[in-house]
């Protein structure tokens, strides 16, 4: 423990703008997984364990793309793409299979894939740590703002996410898909019963989930390193942040999320050994208190 | 013969002991009781949690975490301590039981999918202290230079006939026990809560308590298995705390079945022999399991001995109505 170091850091402007971004973007990448999850989750009633997977899927896609293209813009695309192609398949030929079934069915089937998607990514990609490297674009010097160090990609992908956030909230609420899906979430029998396809809109919802992760996957690509067992540490983080924010609600999502972010960039300073034993003691903090989360409804 | 059914169960205990005492001397080698040492362990673990997934309906993704405090406490207390091996194992399961108490105060309210991921967030908690803590539990390297096992009460663990004697005794006495547990009033206390939460309090049955309850006893079961393995390999590991345990004991007792109480058992034996078999052939282990898996949860839909009971039960039923 080291609360000297965590106080000098919270006074001096330079290291609270350097804390602050690397924060923001671990925050931002959690709330593209853990929307995901908690969309799927608010729909269609399961806790895609493979999520993780998805956005590890992403990483890697985003890698080869690169790779073969060198531009970084295609591999964002490309890494969503696939990313949404491959949950929309997951659910309609899977999942699908297990609605209104045992939640234990559902976590077998998650967590079967979880397996197979870690072996085929060793077994495509190879077992070790694999970096991709800063996109040519932001090989720029970092900017400093008030003495804080702050690299251009960060501030990319921290507008990106926050775009998709905008754009996910506003589609929901104002769009006719967007009242779709929220009608389906809350009594899919009536919502087919009006003439509306309810396994399209669960295979698409899952696509949208998997797209979200794959592009976080993407953006994380060029920061972290590659491996085989990437998803599923993000899986835990994110699901610590939809159990803090409320499962089924974005809002949550994102409040979670940063909150997840700063206690891991500020907790690294504070607490270098009980970083990752800080957001769980939050969590059983946020859970004692209220049990359905900070913007959850009733479980 | 046996009046009880408890007797009855004593009984069973004791001949499944003396068959297992007795396999040494029938086959030579130390593979077989080696096999036998590993089923003992997580056959301990898979039958503590089908307590609670089984007969409890709380589907716990993080029981893992006792196994794996089980094998942690033990060693430290056995390398730093000097206490005689009972001590150490009674202070071990104690341990372990306090310890399921404070997260099981958390986690036990908490509905089927929350609780799944909660008791997993937990276990991730327990890996990351395990792997960060490295004066006390040597981190990722795992509890290295040994478990020491002073001799007692003439039985000495590092001679391999005698671990093994001890290793069937455990598993066979933790079965009886929790056999016992599963049928006694506070089993069939569960099984309600199971089938229906909301009668079980309109009964006056505190459901949170129960649940409590059950959460403690299956982890100290679970930390009995989670012994057994670090005498078995003389140390601990971080792996006997990562996630992928409680989703293998997850996968045995799906293996095996969760409504019939050897199910467990009976899963890990396949899902350890498929373990050897299928590493022995091919590095992709993941993707082979994860084939089988699917095929159990989307095939059968159930677990071997759930499968096989009911299609002897359909047969017996259906025999009588196929004559006219």
């Amino acid at each position: 423990m080291d609360l000297e170091a965590l106080g000098s850091c919270v006074m001096s402007a330079a290291c609270l703008v350097t804390q602050g971004t690397s924060g923001f973007i671990i925050g931002m990448l959690l709330f593209l997984v853990a929307v995901g999850l908690t969309l799927i989750f608010g729909v269609l009633k399961i806790v895609n364990f493979t999520h993780g997977a998805f956005y590890m899927l992403g990483a890697y896609f985003a890698f080869s793309i690169y790779q073969a293209t060198a531009s970084f813009t295609l591999a964002l695309i490309g890494a969503a793409a696939a990313t949404a192609i491959i949950g929309m398949v997951f659910e309609r030929v899977f999942i699908s299979r297990v609605y209104g079934g045992s939640v234990l069915m559902q976590l077998l089937v998650c967590y079967a894939f979880v397996l197979i998607f870690d072996d085929s990514v060793r077994l495509i990609w190879g077992p070790e740590f694999k970096a991709m490297g800063m996109p040519e674009a932001f090989q720029v010097p970092p900017l400093f703002i008030a003495g804080g160090v702050v690299p251009p990609f960060y501030l990319f992908l921290i507008v990106v996410a926050l775009a998709v956030a905008a754009l996910l909230g506003l589609g929901l609420a104002r769009t006719r898909l967007g009242k779709v899906v929220r009608a389906a979430a809350q009594n899919p029998g009536m919502v087919s019963a009006l003439g509306i396809n309810t396994g399209l809109i669960y295979g698409s919802v899952f696509a949208l989930g998997g797209a979200l992760a794959g592009l976080a996957g993407a953006l994380a690509a060029p920061v972290r390193s590659l491996t085989p067992g990437m998803g599923f540490t993000i899986l835990i983080e994110s699901f610590i942040v939809t159990v803090i924010g409320g499962m089924g609600s974005i809002l949550g999502a994102l409040v979670g999320a940063l909150m997840i972010g700063f206690i891991r960039s500020f907790g690294s300073i504070g607490f270098p050994l009980f970083t990752d034993g800080l957001m769980y003691v939050f969590m059983a903090a946020v859970l004692i208190a209220k049990p359905t989360g900070l913007f959850g409804r009733e479980v | 013969m046996a009046r009880s059914p408890a007797l009855r169960d004593g009984l069973v205990a004791l001949i499944a002991f003396a068959a297992l005492a007795a396999l040494p001397f029938a086959v030579g080698g130390t593979a077989l009781p080696d096999f036998v040492i590993r089923v003992a362990a997580f056959g301990l673990f898979a039958t503590s949690l089908n307590l609670l997934v089984g007969y409890g309906g709380m589907i716990s993704f993080g029981h893992g975490m006792f196994f794996g405090l089980g094998a942690y406490a033990f060693g430290l207390l056995m390398q730093r301590t000097g206490l005689p091996v009972p001590v150490s194992f009674v202070l071990t399961l104690a341990f372990t039981a306090a310890t399921a108490a404070v997260i099981g105060a958390i986690c036990v309210r908490l509905k089927e999918i929350y609780f799944a991921f909660v008791t997993l967030a937990f276990q991730m908690l327990i890996y990351s202290l395990i792997v960060s803590w490295v004066g006390l539990t040597g981190g990722d390297q795992g509890l290295r230079g040994g478990i020491p096992r002073p001799p007692f009460l003439g039985i000495d663990l590092s001679n391999h006939t005698q671990l093994y004697l001890m290793s069937c005794a455990l598993l066979v006495g933790g079965l009886l026990l929790m056999r016992q547990i599963v049928e006694s009033p506070f089993g069939y206390t569960l099984r309600m809560i199971r089938d229906n939460a909301n009668r079980a309090p309109f009964l006056g049955i505190p459901v949170w308590r129960t649940r409590l309850v059950a959460f403690v006893l299956s982890s100290v079961f679970a930390a009995a298995g989670g012994v057994i393995m670090s005498l078995f390999v003389s140390g601990a590991y971080p792996e006997f705390a990562y996630w992928t345990i409680s989703g293998e004991g997850m996968f045995i007792i799906m293996l095996g079945g969760i409504n019939a109480f050897l199910g467990p058992l009976a899963g890990t034996v396949i899902l350890l022999l498929l373990n050897d078999w299928v590493t022995r052939l091919t590095d992709h282990y993941g993707i082979v399991l994860g084939v089988v898996i699917l095929f159990f949860a989307l095939g059968l839909r159930k677990g071997l001995v759930d499968f096989i009971v009911e299609w002897l039960e359909g047969r017996r039923s259906a025999a009588p109505e196929s004559r006219p």
